[in-house]
């Protein structure tokens, strides 16, 4: 009962705040809503058990890719009025139709899931060793081994094409 | 009741006000250990020595003028004073002063909390500290502050790199990343840290001296160049509170570094058994003794070295400190994998 309290809250605070990061006028504000936001997230997943990932979450996101994101958006001048352009809604049909794939994906993730029995993904019990970070790393390198080389060779080119994109000679 | 509820609630009082209390003497400290070097006396006034000078200084600060810049952002001006506090003083919930004690009948933790991620936890609330720093400059709406905390947060984030790769390579040594499992570990091992990870150690105690802002690495306060820090237009508690989240930090440094390299609660030489009447001294007093030691030093380094120039900075942190922590960290994995 305490449990679906807190994870209501919880929720509640992730969609206030990103309802706020894409409607607040002032960039900077929106950044600062978004750590909000992923700070909150780690709090749900503390509440789900798995502190590693929430330590992993605000270390990663709100602690490191969003100071990035806060250094452009500071350096940038967006004080100015942003150029006129002859169709300002040029790109509000591009939106609508990502918004609505997006949409379309979750609702077929929810009928998939609703249709089906759960299958328990993985029970920490059967695992040979005990402690959440542990455990977090005895399945990625051994049932999840193949998606996580797959991640982190994305991770890789991501930093190659970051370099070659940044530096034109090398 | 009392194990789950009030003895926590104790013991987060209790080291909340004994941090707030060591924050405010580490300001008289250094005005004390700096004067020392410099031959004068120091704070002498108020109280024997000028012991009470803290209290002076807090109800000074408390009682100035506020000034919020009329073209400030306000709400992250008033926040960012804060936001720079306030995991200064969270990372303490994991700091273990000592190990179990019987006090009153009743098995006591000197730690408020042990979990499982607990140097991940130090590392990531300390890695949102940096947003005060950002943010004080973005919202004064004044170049100068703007351009300290770039830099300032610049500083931050690259050696926090070189510093998170040094912790990788003490988990590995102890296989674990909870605070008390690595001075357990230290104390199986029979050896402190500091002495099969002296690289580490050395990368650990430049990153924190950078990453606490303190000389020579002091760069973000330059006021020659600067007038003053990311902190220009900030007054009374607000600016209080930036500078107790600085000395704040510097205590965390100093733990974190006592109990990954310098076996946390433990006497010296925990295997030797002729020096068992070190005992004496209780095991949390040990770990204060350490942490005091670097904080000395951190003063003492101040007072000794000028202040680094930024490239030069930045050139140490990425082509020197970063390498020399991937290479012990790969070093620290063969000798590990070897062993084994």
């Amino acid at each position: 009962m305490a449990e679906a309290i807190a994870f209501y809250v919880i929720a509640a605070f992730i969609l206030g705040f990103a309802v706020l990061v894409v409607s607040t006028k002032d960039t900077v504000h929106s950044v600062l809503f978004l750590v909000l936001d992923f700070l909150f997230v780690a709090a749900l997943y503390v509440l789900l058990q798995a502190p590693f990932l929430a330590a992993i979450q605000v270390l990663v996101y709100a602690g490191g890719i969003v100071v990035l994101y806060l250094f452009v958006v500071m350096l940038v001048n967006l004080k100015r009025p942003p150029e006129a352009h002859q169709d300002p809604h040029r790109r509000t049909k591009l939106g609508l139709g990502l918004a609505a794939a997006v949409l379309l994906e979750l609702g077929a993730i929810l009928v998939y899931t609703s249709t089906r029995p759960g299958t328990p993904v993985a029970a920490g019990g059967t695992l040979p060793v005990t402690g959440n970070t542990e455990q977090v790393g005895w399945l990625l390198y051994t049932n999840y081994l193949i998606p996580f080389e797959i991640a982190s060779m994305l991770l890789l080119v991501a930093m190659i094409g970051a370099i070659v994109l940044a530096k034109r000679e090398l | 009741m009392i194990d789950t509820v009030v003895i926590p609630l104790l013991k987060i009082v209790i080291v909340l006000n004994a941090t707030l209390v060591g924050v405010t003497y580490m300001v008289l400290l250094e005005r004390k250990v700096i004067a020392w070097a410099q031959s004068r006396l120091g704070p002498m006034r108020v109280g024997p020595y000028g012991i009470l000078q803290p209290i002076a200084d807090a109800v000074k600060l408390m009682i100035k003028e506020d000034i919020t810049p009329v073209r400030a952002d306000k709400w992250v001006f008033t926040a960012a004073p804060i936001i720079s506090m306030v995991p200064a003083l969270i990372v303490y919930a994991v700091i273990p002063f000592g190990p179990e004690v019987n006090l009153f009948g009743r098995q006591v933790s000197l730690y408020v909390t042990d979990i499982n991620v607990g140097l991940l936890y130090v590392v990531s609330v300390a890695s949102v500290g940096v947003y005060g720093i950002i943010l004080a400059g973005y919202a004064s709406n004044s170049k100068y502050p703007l351009l300290a905390s770039l830099r300032a947060s610049a500083q931050l984030i690259s050696y926090e790199v070189a510093v998170t790769l040094t912790l990788v390579s003490v988990i590995l040594m102890a296989g674990t990343l909870s605070m008390v499992g690595i001075v357990r570990a230290q104390e199986a091992g029979h050896v402190w840290f500091a002495f099969v990870q002296p690289i580490a150690f050395g990368i650990f105690f430049i990153g924190g001296l950078a990453e606490t802002n303190r000389a020579p690495f002091d760069l973000p306060e330059a006021e020659q160049e600067l007038t003053g820090g990311f902190h220009t237009e900030y007054s009374g508690m607000r600016f209080a509170l930036f500078f107790l989240a600085e000395y704040a930090n510097m205590i965390v440094v100093s733990s974190v570094a006592t109990t990954l390299f310098l076996g946390g609660w433990l006497r010296p030489f925990p295997n030797v058994a002729a020096l068992g009447f070190l005992d004496f001294v209780p095991a949390w007093m040990w770990f204060l003794i350490k942490s005091f030691v670097f904080l000395y030093i951190f003063i003492w380094v101040r007072a000794t070295l000028p202040r680094y120039r930024y490239d030069q900075l930045m050139r140490l942190g990425w082509k020197f400190l970063i390498p020399l922590a991937i290479a012990n960290l790969v070093l620290t994995g063969i000798v590990k994998v070897m062993l084994l």
